[in-house]
């Protein structure tokens, strides 16, 4: 029964052994900063197209969501920087990531037998904070000359217009991120949506998919191990 | 001029054509200004502040006869005063009356995100709505001509409606009746191009002026405001008009070949995700049996 296959599940899993992936701060910062986004990028896509206006009205109609929205990214920004801090050494890519990366292919296949062991984050994880990191970095930049375009002068207009374009476009990336993210942490890799949540994974798991994280975890001694 | 002038044809934000549009044959309203018998006496700007009841802007001295730098959320109607020297070593005081120029093309609705927030009426008005105003500002990137203005108070965008309000009871607009050299006129487009060309071949003909010509620009559409200008070859002289002003490429760029292609990128992901779970499912952890003895 044992070595049958079967989705995640925590009620089910019948190794005893947990292990801490995330400290209850990062899960609060992280869900900060998703809360924040799924606001940022529920307005943003309403004054993206007239077809989704109406969401602007979900939350109280377009002055409301254009009074709150750079808020919100601020907010969110905010905890995308707290992350950057915290997690910047467990952010750089490895010898044994692009090892892994070799086979993403088999990664895309869930033939993860095939693939060689790797830290904490896997390349796809670091590539994803990079996007929202330096994403934030455009987004913010961009989002205050639009917060107060009608303090930039017509002289600097062409700011006005650079100012709209990278927000889009930094906007279009985060949200590639963000579709991946989500549907990675859900639907495709089991175990990871609750590991965000109550920030524990089983042995099982972290064998699977952070080999070398496991490893490096269990050699301080206790399956309870807070990683910082 | 009726109520009907108002049918609306163009909505800014809005998802589908506006209703009603191309229904009925609409004759197109202009306010023509003839920057050669303009003296400067800026009873167009009070006119219009009274008229549309907007309270005292604060002005400033740069050393001309400028009331401020640029027109305000509360000052829609602002006389452009410019020194410019002649060939033959004198000196010409260039005097535009600026406002909203009621593009046929609207860059400020074209960038508009918010429904209704910005309307063209069959007559060629360009209109704010700030009931429907988010106050992202959007429009003011979208200008060419530097003329929507926030108001930090009331978070809206506001300029000149072309006194929408007078025009739809016949009435011309409010700096037209307060104009005492003639150099003001409303009327009909066409009527007022017609009028435009007269003059203009008048001061080719016995004024000298022989670079006089009409102001319309087509990169945007032309415009509800026509000017005649001694020299049609620079319009820059008067106080910045641009020469050849249309819907900045930022905006054009970013309302068309992005948003198409942002949206097949934000699909194609929703997709190509539900795609993968379709085809290989989810990645699963295979349980091991209690390895107690493995513990340290």
């Amino acid at each position: 029964m044992s070595s049958q296959v079967l989705p995640y599940d925590p009620a089910r899993d019948d190794s005893t052994e947990r292990i801490m992936r995330y400290t209850l701060v990062e899960r609060v910062i992280h869900w900060v900063a998703g809360l924040a986004y799924i606001y940022v990028l529920g307005t943003g896509l309403a004054f993206w197209s007239p077809y989704l206006f109406w969401i602007a009205d979900l939350v109280g109609g377009g002055p409301t969501a254009r009074f709150w929205h750079p808020w919100f990214g601020l907010l969110w920004f905010a905890a995308v920087l707290w992350m950057y801090v915290a997690w910047r050494p467990d952010m750089r890519t490895t010898p044994a990531d692009r090892a892994w990366a070799k086979h993403i292919g088999d990664y895309i296949r869930n033939e993860d037998e095939n693939l060689p062991p790797i830290g904490r984050f896997n390349i796809g994880q670091k590539q994803f904070f990079w996007v929202m990191f330096y994403g934030g970095i455009a987004l913010v930049l961009s989002g205050v000359a639009l917060w107060f375009v009608n303090d930039i002068p017509w002289g600097w207009r062409w700011l006005r217009y650079t100012a709209v374009l990278v927000h889009v476009v930094a906007a279009l990336f985060t949200i590639g991120g963000f579709i991946l993210h989500v549907y990675m942490g859900t639907a495709m890799v089991r175990g990871g949506f609750t590991s965000i949540i109550r920030g524990e994974v089983s042995g099982d798991w972290a064998r699977m998919h952070h080999r070398l994280w496991y490893e490096q975890v269990r050699g301080k001694g206790s399956s309870k191990n807070e990683v910082a | 001029m009726s109520q009907a002038t108002l049918r609306i044809v163009k909505i800014s934000g809005h998802a589908g054509p506006a209703p009603g549009e191309g229904m009925q044959r609409q004759e197109k309203v202009a306010k023509l200004v003839d920057t050669t018998t303009c003296i400067g006496c800026k009873a167009c700007e009070i006119a219009c502040q009274e008229w549309n009841d907007l309270p005292f802007a604060i002005t400033s001295f740069d050393n001309t006869y400028q009331t401020m730098p640029h027109t305000e959320w509360n000052f829609w109607n602002l006389i452009k005063f410019n020194e410019q020297p002649k060939a033959d070593g004198g000196m010409m005081w260039l005097m535009r009356k600026d406002q909203c120029m009621h593009c046929a093309e609207p860059g400020c609705l074209a960038a508009c995100p918010a429904d209704s927030a910005i309307v063209q009426y069959a007559n060629g008005i360009v209109d704010f709505q700030q009931d429907h105003c988010t106050g992202c500002g959007y429009c003011i990137t979208g200008c060419p001509f530097d003329i929507p203005k926030f108001n930090p108070a009331t978070k809206k965008v506001y300029k000149c409606t072309l006194c929408s309000d007078r025009v739809t009871q016949g009435l011309e607009p409010a700096c037209i009746k307060a104009c005492p050299t003639g150099c003001l006129h409303f009327g009909t487009k066409d009527d007022m191009k017609d009028l435009a060309e007269k003059r203009v071949t008048q001061l080719r003909d016995h004024y000298g002026f022989e670079k006089a010509g009409v102001y319309d620009p087509a990169g945007v559409g032309g415009t509800g405001v026509i000017y005649v200008l001694h020299d049609a070859t620079n319009p820059e002289a008067y106080g910045g008009l641009p020469s050849n002003p249309s819907i900045p490429w930022a905006v054009k760029l970013w309302k068309t070949p992005l948003k198409i292609l942002g949206n097949l990128a934000m699909l194609g992901g929703l997709i190509g995700v539900t795609l993968h779970y379709l085809r290989f499912g989810p990645k699963v952890v295979k349980a091991t049996p209690h390895k107690r003895e493995e513990r340290p």
